[in-house]
């Protein structure tokens, strides 16, 4: 069993060299890198929400206010439902790429990353309306974790934006080569994960630290 | 929103001065121009060869996996001797410093020993984040480069370009802490870093900045490597390479990387709140306002157990594929083999507690770390024993790439043995932060490095078409052997008489025999570094003799041996088709060895690209820039560096195409080029076992041949 060579084998019917092996998928190659670079930004924000999780207690907030203080979960909601529009269009845009539809990519695209730009400009404006209420990083522990996971997603958001409008530009350009096909899916993947971890940033950060 | 720095800032130069370059310091003065002498040197004679065309297009731009990894191991020796030099300080400065006088240089500014407490504090700090992440991690992971994608028959990686991005990146970790020994200090706050020192209130240097950069840069190289490193184990097998047909150095390749994928983010995310704190001014690990300081031990650790796993289990791959090529037997009990690696990386994530549990959990919690821990021994147990009985009536070949094997499996004996003793708290409590501690943790990654020079010595041969020097490569185990026992069996000792880690001053008078036992032996291994040197030189000199054929040692097992040595570029001519776990033993036996693809194909290569050594480059710049808060040159590096890839992701790779004519060509002329083989088979004694050998004819299955086949001679 263990031993290589337990068969007698036929020189004449042996194959050595795979002579029609055409090569392995481009796409779905690229698509599974993906995949294990989601795993490890998954990992990144597992990370963030046990610093969250552990900075969290009231003795974290020091003397400073906690989010119940802060926090506008009706406020953060408004951004939820962008978000969720956002990825829902990107989701058409997709769908359109599977009839070879260009315009209906781009619109679909060009309608996600406005959406995407919403929700980046309500966590700016949120974020100053902290910072004028003196609810700053430098206040306590509790804060500063706060800010981290919030603000490592919005920089998602942001480098997400910029990407679609690297695909815009490159749909444009060249059309649906295989590049560009596999980094659409890419960024869909990227842009859907975004908008999980924030749903537990939601429940986890905004409702719950409203709640406590 | 950013803090008040101590001391000066300027907007040009953030904290970039004159005075930040130690030029008055007796160490770092001289040995400042030594390396600028010897880097003018390099470059005169570089540019006197006429070479810069040839590096820049064969290795500064190449994206071929063998060259990538063949970079990827000089950076790691290069850095194990930085290491080495490191290492050697220490001991000189315990040796001198020993005892209760004042025995010490005024010259140097130290009041014991020659090194100041602080100078000390550098060295021990840099040795072990050099050690661990630049030596050991580039070494195996060039290694990995090179033999994985040859063990399952790929072309080359999934994306050859984040390979190379990988490489940059982390060669931008090693010139960031280079450049720390001249331009400003570095952190003093060890290897892992203690909260809340390193804040800036404690660490007002940049000491800390460079420790946490380098770092980040080497996390994020890191994790491209292992993103790719899966990818191509999943997606680029040949046809024929099933699952149950990888070969086990690729499999712990596939188990040390999900470690590395998974467990390297929480590491960025550790330092980057520390940088936080310390350029922000927020407050995770501070000692005040809210602040959890052992929030950030946990972090690190959590990162910090996996990745001793992470790089300890490419080592065993590389022990279980020497071990049966020079035993002539298959790897015995392949599949315990396979599940054991992947026990060990589950379990390697659930006992990150016994780094500290000194800081007092309660019994609940250090108990179930320790079964934790101790449950580790059990997968590792595994192995060792499927080893030996790889070896048990297996037809030995003591060369010297098995002997270096052999001895790594002492060291991890002794290594696992004491990391048993260090899983029961009650022990611990005793001997944490001592040097039992540190002599532990060496054992295991000295296994790690003997293991890391046998595989260079089996698959040099593979990668360059000629062998090492037998005798040297033995003279330097014996050597080097010999240095480990004299330096560190006197640290286990140490470390039961109570010495803590880390002292500038040892002042115990007790301990001094201890130490000069141990500086004889770091003496002992410089001896070893020059068998090395003088191992390659001789090896280069004498390449004429030592040319190999595909199968370079006559009896090797895996796919990477049927292609030739030196393997071309476009690693093999024709993808092959693969029938066994051990292909290479396989064609041997039934006598295809010396079969070569008869019909060719039109084959896709990527070109090479500059874009992976900018971006490196670049990242260097920002980390610098970090580090000395030149805010400017920070942004401007970033923005840069987005550009650049927006700019490479544009163009993208169209690659080339090499014809099937063109392949058959050469084909033939690599194999013109190639040696017939006239390596000497290896002359084993003991007994032919069961099933087993390569050229048993005793076994008489109609399959065998009495003969070996191909380009092999018969046994004497
Ligand atoms: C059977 C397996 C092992 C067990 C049971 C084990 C156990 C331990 C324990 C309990 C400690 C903490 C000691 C203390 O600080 O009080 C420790 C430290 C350490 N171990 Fe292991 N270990 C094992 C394998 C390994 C391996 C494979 C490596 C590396 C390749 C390794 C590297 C280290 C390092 C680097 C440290 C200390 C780091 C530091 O404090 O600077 N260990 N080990
Ligand atoms: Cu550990």
């Amino acid at each position: 069993m263990s031993s290589a060579h337990e068969k007698p084998v036929d020189p004449d019917q042996v194959v050595l060299w795979s002579d029609d092996y055409e090569g392995h998928d481009v796409i779905s190659t690229r698509t599974f890198g993906f995949w294990m670079y989601i795993l490890s930004d998954g990992m990144l924000f597992a990370t963030l929400f046990a610093a969250y999780g552990v900075l969290s207690y009231s003795h974290s907030y020091y003397t400073g206010p906690t989010p119940a203080q802060f926090v506008a979960p009706w406020y953060t909601f408004i951004q939820t439902m962008a978000l969720f529009l956002s990825v829902l269009a990107y989701g058409f845009s997709m769908a359109a790429m599977k009839t070879g539809s260009k315009a209906g990519v781009i619109n679909g695209i060009v309608a996600s990353m406005v959406l995407g730009a919403v929700f980046i400009g309500l966590d700016i404006h949120d974020v100053l309306r902290m910072i004028s209420m003196g609810v700053t990083p430098e206040v306590s522990g509790g804060l500063s974790a706060f800010y981290a996971l919030t603000q490592v997603h919005a920089a998602h958001i942001f480098v997400g934006l910029i990407w679609m409008l690297v695909m815009l530009y490159q749909i444009l350009k060249k059309g649906f080569t295989e590049d560009v096909v596999g980094r659409l899916i890419s960024l869909r993947m990227f842009w859907q994960f975004q908008a999980v971890m924030w749903v537990f940033i939601y429940v986890f950060v905004y409702l719950w630290g409203y709640m406590s | 929103m950013l803090v008040n720095l101590p001391g000066p800032w300027s907007p040009l130069l953030g904290r970039l001065a004159l005075s930040e370059i130690p030029y008055t310091n007796p160490i770092l003065a001289p040995l400042f121009v030594i390396i600028v002498l010897a880097g003018i040197a390099l470059v005169v004679g570089i540019t006197y060869y006429g070479k810069w065309g040839y590096l820049w297009k064969e290795w500064f731009t190449t994206v071929d996996h063998k060259k990538l990894g063949i970079m990827y191991i000089i950076l790691g020796l290069i850095m194990l001797f930085r290491g080495f030099i490191d290492g050697l300080m220490m001991r000189t400065q315990q040796m001198l410093a020993v005892g209760s006088g004042h025995n010490g240089m005024p010259l140097m500014g130290a009041i014991h020993g020659y090194l100041a407490p602080f100078h000390f504090g550098q060295i021990y700090s840099a040795h072990g984040l050099i050690m661990i992440l630049l030596a050991a991690t580039p070494l195996l992971v060039g290694i990995m480069n090179i033999i994985v994608p040859l063990q399952i028959g790929a072309r080359d990686m999934a994306y050859p370009y984040l390979n190379a991005l990988g490489l940059w990146i982390t060669a931008a970790a090693v010139f960031l802490i280079m450049i720390s020994l001249f331009v400003g200090d570095f952190s003093h706050n060890g290897w892992f870093g203690y909260a809340p020192i390193f804040e800036l209130a404690y660490s007002p240097g940049v000491g800390v900045d460079y420790w946490i950069w380098t770092l980040e840069l080497v996390a994020l190289g890191t994790t491209l490597g292992s993103i790719n490193f899966l990818a191509t184990v999943v997606k680029m097998r040949a046809p024929g390479v099933t699952w149950t047909r990888l070969p086990v150095f690729t499999w712990t390749a596939v188990s040390a990387n999900i470690i590395a994928l998974t467990s390297f983010p929480c590491l960025q995310v550790a330092l980057a709140l520390v940088g936080a704190d310390r350029y922000l001014g927020t407050h995770f690990f501070t000692a005040g306002f809210g602040g959890n300081l052992m929030l950030y031990t946990n972090l690190f650790w959590l990162w910090g157990h996996p990745e001793v796993y992470f790089v300890i289990l490419p080592a065993f791959g590389m022990i279980s594929e020497v071990i049966p090529t020079f035993s002539e037997k298959p790897i015995f009990g392949y599949i315990t083999m396979v599940l054991a690696s992947f026990a060990i990386a589950g379990v390697s994530w659930i006992v990150w507690l016994h780094h500290f549990f000194t800081m007092g959990m309660g019994p609940y919690v250090s108990t179930e770390f320790s079964v934790a821990t101790m449950l580790v021994g059990i997968p590792t147990g595994v192995k060792v024993f499927n080893w030996t009985f790889t070896m048990y009536r297996g037809r030995l070949t003591f060369s010297s790439a098995m002997i270096w094997s052999i001895g790594a499996l002492f060291l991890l004996l002794i290594g696992g043995l004491t990391g048993m003793m260090l899983s029961i708290p009650a022990i611990n409590y005793m001997v944490h932060n001592s040097v039992f501690v540190v002599a532990h943790f060496h054992m295991m990654l000295l296994c790690i490095v003997y293991a890391v020079f046998s595989a260079i010595i089996f698959w040099f041969p593979k990668v360059f078409g000629f062998k090492l020097n037998e005798a040297w490569g033995k003279i330097m185990f014996w050597l080097f052997s010999a240095g480990t026992f004299l330096v560190f069996f006197p640290m286990f000792m140490l470390g039961f008489m109570g010495e803590t880690r880390r002292l500038d001053w040892p002042f115990n008078l007790q301990w001094a025999p201890w130490f000069d036992i141990q500086e004889v032996g770091i003496a002992v291994y410089v001896l070893s570094v020059l068998a090395f040197l003088w191992l390659i030189y001789v090896s280069i000199r004498d390449r004429a003799e030592n040319r190999v054929g595909a199968d370079a040692w006559g009896t090797s097992r895996s796919l990477e041996w049927i292609t030739d040595s030196p393997v071309p570029f476009y690693n093999f001519a024709m993808v092959p088709h693969v029938n066994h776990r051990d292909e290479a033993a396989w064609r041997r036996e039934h006598g295809f060895s010396d079969k070569r693809p008869e019909k060719f194909a039109a084959i896709h290569m990527p070109n090479n690209t500059p874009v992976a050594i900018v971006i490196g480059a670049l990242t260097f710049v920002i980390g610098f820039g970090l580090t000395w808060r030149i805010w400017w040159l920070t942004v401007a590096a970033l923005v840069l560096t987005v550009l650049v890839m927006i700019y490479r992701s544009g163009k993208g790779d169209p690659g080339y195409i090499i014809t099937a004519e063109e392949m058959e060509k050469m084909d033939r002329e690599s194999r013109q080029k190639m040696d017939d083989g006239h390596a000497p088979l290896p002359k084993g004694g003991g007994y032919t076992g069961g099933t087993v050998t390569a050229y048993s004819a005793e076994v008489g299955d109609p399959g065998s041949q009495s003969t070996p086949p191909g380009n092999s001679r018969p046994l004497s």
